[in-house]
């Protein structure tokens, strides 16, 4: 009796052992599908917004994201907690990506819109949904601002917090 | 609200359908079963392919190879603007038409007004800027003019002299006292007869080019190649290239995009990508296409276009031809294949019933 | 070890050390089908056909494939479509077999609907079916990714951003599956190894599973007949072929399969050679271009239905976001069909247009998926949106409806 339980303690054992040295290798190989570390350190991408021209879409390209860069002109209105002064004029700085399943919206500049052609969904020059599926505006990305000329993506300046914060607060956006 | 209708209609017919196919005992059960079996996957094959493709892909004017402008003033009317100004142009393009050019004459003029920016390498006009310097000077190198009197049509060599931007059909990039000027300056300034006898010129000159030499014993379908391939070369590179054929722009992709704001596609496997029918309405008139597309209506005849897209398919398909050929072989094997499997079985069953 | 005789001849031989005659009489001559089924039962043998004939091309096609962003394509288009002598061929029927298997797969299975082949003793036999639809839809998905072509990437992208959706992790999610922001090389290769390794060992095992499956329940027949088959088998074996009601897998089933396979490789290959662009879409001819969207964007055929299922909840409902709404109505459509044999309370087995209720929930269903499968390609703008997110309603009502008439339909039945 005593050798059965024995050996029954033991397989047990065994099986736990070895239950412990699958599951280090389980997450072993869940870090192996991890990025690796220079993808998640990939950096920033500086912009010269004095390039822009009025009402005219520019698309750079951050962390393999397309960000969108519309410069308004002086017929659209700014939009308070989206558009970002930079220098004289405001500018849509976001995300290309639509909010329903990431496609890259078009500009239509007769119509001061965007219009995704995935499933439909339109946006505003400021990148605030208005049809279709799209769940929310079209996101911002970190960015600071260095002079009247140069903005930089990836980087968290006061002028991004600001917005963040501001957004945050407004329940009618979250 | 059409599509709708017409799935929901075909669904109520293809459920009724069912039953009364259920029904016909007259007919072997198997066939009866096969009958429902192929008609809903009719069905399906029919409402994700050839009606997908009519509601996602608008149905288009069909090519015309005229050049007289008629679909250009159909397209303004439709679209509800004034076409007083395209009528004047096209038929002003229509009454220098009538005129028989004269190609000695037409030579002094080509020499005094073309030969300075454009080579005609195979008329003794060599390239004078190098295409870096044309890069430099007009945003993109003009072309060479030894063919144009053969792969262009007539009509529209006379509608370009006289104002390229409205042969090319691109007046929406370039309007009228905007800030953009194309390269070329318009003619129409020129009496009728010496834009004839300048067309007229590179129409004899074009005949006067030799075929492509080539190595003896060619097969026909080298010599097609070759042919094509030098039509494509003077039509399609100055802008595009075609890797799969070691073909490389003569503009680069960033002064094009500087020169048009876009970067023409490598055209490699657009035979596959678009297929032959779209390549042809498009080289055709690409904005009736394409609205808005940086690519100007080039003016291919019927038979270089053919040539054109005849090349990209011996690139881009190369293996048609023996696609073509192994297909019926296949598929007459596997009918006497089947005949056997058909018999087989046959001899076996014979017992169990 | 008992000792062996000296053998007379090579099959002998191999009888005595692996004892291939009863291997063979077990597998095959003595492995009993029921003899009233039509030619719906042969969709096995003819998957396993076109699986065999899409693991040899892709065999072929490995040869020259190169899983690297800035060569695959070429390596493709190129290279395996221009140059390897008869690599069009081996392309095409990878391409096309991949689509067409979908096909075979969707017969098999409503086959399996329709004649009630998924009811009481014979779950194991459907739920191992549908792992090997949720298999072959991984298969698909991940080799759709490879010609690394505009849908392709886009597929590619769009897919994964649907696990963006899942509370919490989903951002994360979404890059530690991609291995990167976006779509990259680090996507491209590990699909790679699941569309070439991981997937089709998984398949093959999942294969093995459901032949076996069939061995205790058998398989159905056309009128869900119970009956006992060792006196059926018994009669046969005495040479009453005709009198029994089974038939032996090897020949007189397999004949049968042979037959409607070869029928049905002359369109297969007629597709093959003639009409391939359902199947290698013209779009995914250019290459991919992450920053730059395709006009329309669509999965392959399979999965429209369930494509339009995600994208029919096109707005908000009580407070729940559209994304999230179409999100649970797809995770709800994938794992519906797997509850099948505990969602039908009838215990009737027969063809669907015998039972009273079923035959009408049946057609119902038939028409809804085709109704979504067309939508799911179109452009979901105007009423197109309407009839998707109808459609999608009804797929929902039509399976949470199931248990309750078919509850009525066993009432109905026993009544009688």
């Amino acid at each position: 009796m005593i050798n059965e339980s024995r050996r029954g303690f033991m397989g047990k054992a065994f099986g736990a052992v070895a239950a412990v040295g699958a599951v280090g290798s389980l997450v072993a190989m869940k870090k192996t599908w991890d990025p690796l570390p220079s993808v998640m350190a990939a950096g920033f991408t500086t912009v010269d917004v004095s390039k822009l021209s009025d009402n005219k879409l520019e698309i750079a390209k951050w962390q393999g994201k397309p960000i969108f860069l519309l410069r308004f002109a002086a017929d659209m209105p700014a939009v308070e907690k989206r558009s970002v002064k930079v220098g004289e004029h405001y500018y849509s700085i976001m995300i290309g990506l639509c909010t329903h399943l990431g496609c890259i919206p078009a500009y239509r500049d007769a119509t001061h819109d965007f219009k995704c052609a995935c499933h439909g969904g339109e946006f505003t020059a400021a990148g605030v949904h208005t049809f279709g599926p799209p769940p929310r505006p079209l996101d911002i990305p970190p960015f600071s601002i260095k002079d009247e000329n140069t903005i930089v993506l990836g980087e968290a300046g006061p002028e991004y917090k600001a917005l963040i914060a501001s957004l945050s607060t407004d329940s009618n956006i979250a | 609200m059409f599509a709708i209708i017409v799935g929901l209609v075909v669904a109520v017919i293809l459920i009724v359908l069912n039953i009364v196919l259920s029904r016909i005992s007259f007919v072997p059960k198997e066939i009866r079963i096969l009958s429902i079996v192929v008609i809903m996957v009719s069905y399906i094959y029919w409402g994700f392919e050839p009606f997908a493709h009519h509601e996602m892909h608008p149905h288009v004017a069909e090519a015309t190879y005229a050049f007289d402008g008629k679909a250009d003033i159909e397209a303004l009317e439709e679209a509800g603007k004034d076409i007083a100004d395209a009528e004047i142009f096209w038929s002003s393009v229509a009454k220098v038409a009538q005129h028989q050019g004269n190609a000695q004459a037409g030579k002094e003029l080509v020499i005094a007004n073309c030969t300075g920016c454009h080579s005609m390498t195979h008329a003794g006009f060599p390239q004078i800027m190098s295409d870096a310097d044309s890069i430099a000077s007009y945003g993109v190198t003009p072309p060479d003019l030894s063919l144009s009197g053969k792969i262009y049509d007539r009509n529209y060599l006379i509608a370009f002299i006289s104002n390229p931007v409205k042969a090319m059909h691109i007046e929406h990039k370039y309007p009228v006292g905007g800030e953009k000027v194309f390269p070329m300056p318009a003619s129409d300034w020129m009496q009728p007869q010496e834009i004839a006898d300048m067309v007229a010129f590179l129409a004899d000159s074009a005949s006067a080019v030799p075929a492509p030499v080539l190595k003896e014993g060619a097969t026909e379908v080298e010599i097609s190649k070759a042919a094509n391939k030098e039509v494509f070369e003077a039509a399609c590179v100055r802008c595009h290239s075609m890797d799969y054929a070691g073909i490389t722009a003569r503009t680069s992709g960033e002064d094009m995009n500087k020169y048009i704001g876009a970067i023409p596609p490598d055209l490699s496997q657009h035979i596959r990508s678009r297929g032959d029918e779209y390549l042809h309405n498009f080289i055709n008139d690409p904005q009736r296409k394409l609205p808005g597309t940086g690519m100007p209506r080039v003016g291919l005849t019927k038979d270089a276009e053919m040539q054109v897209v005849e090349y990209m398919t011996q690139i881009g398909d190369s293996k048609k031809a023996q696609r073509e050929e192994l297909g019926p072989k296949i598929l007459i094997y596997l009918a006497i294949l089947a005949v056997f499997a058909l018999l087989w079985k046959r001899q076996i069953w014979k017992d169990l019933h | 070890m008992a000792e062996f005789e000296k053998a007379n001849s090579v099959g002998e031989w191999f009888d005595q050390r692996l004892n291939t005659s009863g291997f063979w009489r077990v597998m095959m001559t003595e492995y009993w089908i029921p003899k009233n089924i039509n030619f719906l039962w042969a969709m096995g043998a003819l998957l396993a056909m076109m699986f065999t004939l899409l693991l040899v091309t892709g065999i072929f096609l490995l040869m020259y494939y190169k899983p690297d962003v800035n060569m695959a394509f070429d390596s493709v288009n190129y290279t395996i479509m221009q140059e390897v002598a008869y690599g069009w061929l081996f392309r095409n029927i990878h391409g096309v077999g991949a689509s067409v298997v979908f096909l075979i797969i969707y017969i098999h299975m409503f086959t399996g609907i329709y004649y009630g082949s998924y009811k009481k003793g014979r779950e194991m036999i459907w739920l191992s079916g549908m792992l090997l639809f949720v298999t072959f839809s991984a298969e698909g998905f991940s080799g759709y990714m490879l010609p690394w072509g505009q849908m392709s990437y886009w597929a590619a992208y769009v897919i994964t951003e649907i696990f963006g959706g899942i509370p919490f992790i989903g951002d994360e999610l979404v890059i530690w599956i991609r291995g990167n922001f976006y779509v990259s090389d680090a996507t491209l290769t590990r699909f790679f190894m699941l569309h070439v390794l991981l997937i089709p060992m998984a398949i093959l095992g999942a294969i093995v599973f459901h032949f076996y499956t069939l061995r205790f329940p058998h398989v159905n027949n056309e009128e869900g007949e119970f009956f006992d088959y060792k006196e059926e088998s018994e009669k046969y074996l005495k040479g009453d072929k005709a009198h029994s009601k089974v038939i032996a897998f090897w020949p007189d089933f397999l004949s049968k399969d042979f037959m409607v396979i070869t029928i049905f490789m002359i369109f297969f290959f007629y597709l093959v050679f003639y009409n391939n662009d359902f199947a290698m879409d013209p779009v995914n001819f250019d290459k991919a271009d992450g920053m730059k969207t395709p006009a329309h964007i669509y999965p392959e055929w399979y999965f429209l239905w369930s494509y339009e299922v995600l994208r029919g909840f096109f707005f908000d409902i009580a407070g729940i976001s559209g994304k999230s709404l179409g999100l649970m109505a797809f995770g709800f459509a994938q794992a519906i069909f797997m509850l099948l044999p505990w969602l039908d309370r009838s215990p009737m087995v027969k063809p669907a247009n015998q039972r009273p209720i079923f035959k009408y929930w049946f057609w119902f269903l038939m028409a809804d998926l085709f109704i979504l499968t067309i939508f799911g390609k179109l452009p979901p703008t105007g009423a197109n949106a309407w009839v998707g997110f109808a459609s999608s309603v009804t797929f929902l009502v039509l399976f949470i409806a199931l248990p309750f008439l078919t509850k009525i339909e066993a009432k109905i039945a026993g009544g009688k």
